[in-house]
């Protein structure tokens, strides 16, 4: 295949929509235009059918029952209404969170503000692999324990902690588990039963479908789960999220969701191994390292420091050809370094010179050689042009100097 | 966050890269930033003892792409001047040359720190008081 250019590598972010998506979509903004919650007329039903046909596609996906699916406005309204709904419902059993450190701003957020709202959380360090430990977990249970919140795959690193184990901790002690299912969901299997989860949410556009919808899976059996919402109206999606239902949006998810229930198998195993060649490809380059567990992790994704190159300046060499992200603080408003890495005890050295890669749908093995072949030599000329690689070469350990801190 | 085409043009053709020998009297040598903040500037001159001039300037920078353009720049900017006329170079004016956006301009203030601790080094190494630096403002 001849190679394309720009190389978009930062699935992660979001994903470029599938054309078959689009295709299911286009019906549903002028032509089928209905309000499904229009019970008295053609347009409404046609809209209704339509929404409750994507519930199908979005709970098949993921072993659900249709009725379990509520459909949002992305992943972090799924975040907020599942662990504030949460809270707010169980209000008389308890008011205890346990989350972990390296969750999505989109979870330490919504506990931080559970927190202002009087609740306690407790945030589980990770360790360098990036996993949580399961008995600091069980150990963290306490009588006012409601929920446990912790996320399937690793947004940053890719890492896919321990679901059916920490499920079952969670049943053991009569405690909700919550999911954020965002990077997982279309990537790999995740199956709601066999992996014992109460709430997910996850999003359409990081799986081939549109921007601005999403889903959250509430359990209706063994435990009936409900959440309270968090928006008042119409009394939407069983009362949980009020709201006219995003019709064409929807119809996308569901489509994105069939697709990926078909071709999710054949599409791992393509892209890890790419995403293989692209690792051990970057591992050629001295003082290079993978940032988390390679065994327990996502298929399309990988994290590198590059040691003694800076991540922004680093994508400055290529980034009018390939799309990445970095841990780096000079990518952030912050300029604080990535939280993760730093939660799996990198130094702010080496989160500041890292990668994230994201593998998609649409790229191809002419773009790993290119991408190969671009980052060692932008790494290998950054490197002649660091202060830091030229003391490291001549054996002076960094550790050493007194740095100018600012 | 789109690059202005005089940072681009300095990464992709820094100007004096490179070490000078720090062993020499004539060779002042700063080292400012920390790995931990994601930029070290490493920035030395040669004087011309003859003349009094910066005859040669080098840096080396780990950093992003407005580090790397603010201490090739200060390099550029260097040579050719006398020990006070270097001294005299404000970091608004490598954000003014370079047109740094706001978050960038401590970029230029380390470039300015490095200037002034190789100014410094040479002074010192020449029997001179060092300067009182500032650092640590940004």
């Amino acid at each position: 295949m001849e190679l394309k250019l720009p190389i978009y590598l930062d699935n992660n972010a979001t994903t470029p929509m599938d054309p078959r998506v689009l295709e299911a979509m286009l019906p549903y903004f002028v032509e089928k235009f209905g309000n499904a919650a229009s019970r008295n007329h053609s347009f409404g039903w046609v809209a209704e059918e339509a929404v409750d046909y994507a519930r199908e596609q979005v709970a098949k996906l993921i072993n659900a029952d249709p009725k379990e699916i509520i459909f949002t406005s992305g992943a972090t309204e799924g975040d907020n209404l599942g662990i504030k709904g949460v809270f707010e419902m169980y209000a008389s059993k308890g008011n205890h969170i346990i989350t972990a450190t390296t969750e999505h701003k989109a979870v330490l957020d919504t506990c931080k503000h559970i927190e202002k709202m009087g609740g306690q959380v407790t945030y589980l360090d990770v360790n360098a692999e990036g996993l949580i430990d399961l008995q600091e977990l069980e150990n963290a249970i306490t009588d006012k324990t409601i929920l446990i919140a912790i996320m399937y795959g690793n947004n940053e690193i890719g890492v896919i902690q321990p679901v059916r184990e920490i499920s079952a901790i969670a049943r053991k002690h009569g405690v909700l588990f919550f999911t954020d299912g965002t990077q997982a969901v279309g990537k790999i299997p995740v199956d709601v039963q066999a992996d014992g989860i109460d709430l997910m949410a996850f999003s359409g556009h990081k799986m081939y479908g549109p921007k601005g919808v999403g889903a959250l899976y509430v359990r209706r059996k063994n435990p009936r789960v409900k959440v309270t919402a968090q928006m008042d109206g119409g009394g939407h999606e069983r009362g949980m999220r009020s709201g006219t239902m995003n019709v064409p949006a929807i119809v996308g998810l569901g489509k994105a969701c069939e697709i990926c229930m078909n071709e999710m198998e054949a599409e791992a195993k393509r892209l890890s191994a790419m995403r293989d060649r692209l690792e051990n490809g970057l591992m050629q380059l001295e003082e290079a390292y993978v940032n988390g567990s390679r065994e327990h992790r996502l298929p399309h994704v990988t994290n590198i420091s590059f040691k003694y190159v800076e991540g922004e300046g680093l994508m400055m060499g290529f980034n009018k050809n390939i799309a990445l992200s970095s841990g780096s603080a000079c990518t952030s408003a912050s300029l604080e370094p990535s939280y993760v890495l730093k939660a799996l005890g990198l130094g702010d050295d080496l989160a500041h010179s890292s990668l994230r890669f994201g593998l998609g749908r649409f790229t191809t093995d002419e773009q790993i050689d290119y991408t190969i072949n671009a980052i060692t030599e932008t790494v290998l000329k950054l490197r002649e042009m660091s202060p830091l690689w030229e003391m490291y070469k001549e054996g002076i350990d960094l550790n050493t100097i007194e740095w100018a801190h600012h | 966050m789109a690059y202005s085409e005089k940072v681009i043009d300095h990464y992709s053709n820094p100007k004096n890269v490179g070490t000078l020998d720090k062993s020499k009297t004539n060779v002042g040598t700063g080292l400012v930033g920390a790995p931990e903040c994601g930029d070290v500037m490493r920035l030395q001159i040669e004087v011309d003892e003859a003349t009094g001039l910066i005859a040669d300037a080098k840096f080396k920078t780990f950093g992003c792409g407005s580090a790397i353009a603010s201490s090739s720049l200060a390099t550029e900017w260097l040579k050719g001047k006398t020990v006070d006329q270097a001294l005299a170079i404000d970091n608004m004016d490598i954000v003014e040359e370079l047109n740094l956006p706001p978050v960038k301009i401590h970029c230029s203030v380390l470039a300015e720190d490095a200037i002034k601790a190789a100014i410094s080094d040479y002074r010192v190494k020449n029997g001179m008081p060092a300067l009182e630096l500032e650092g640590a403002k940004h």
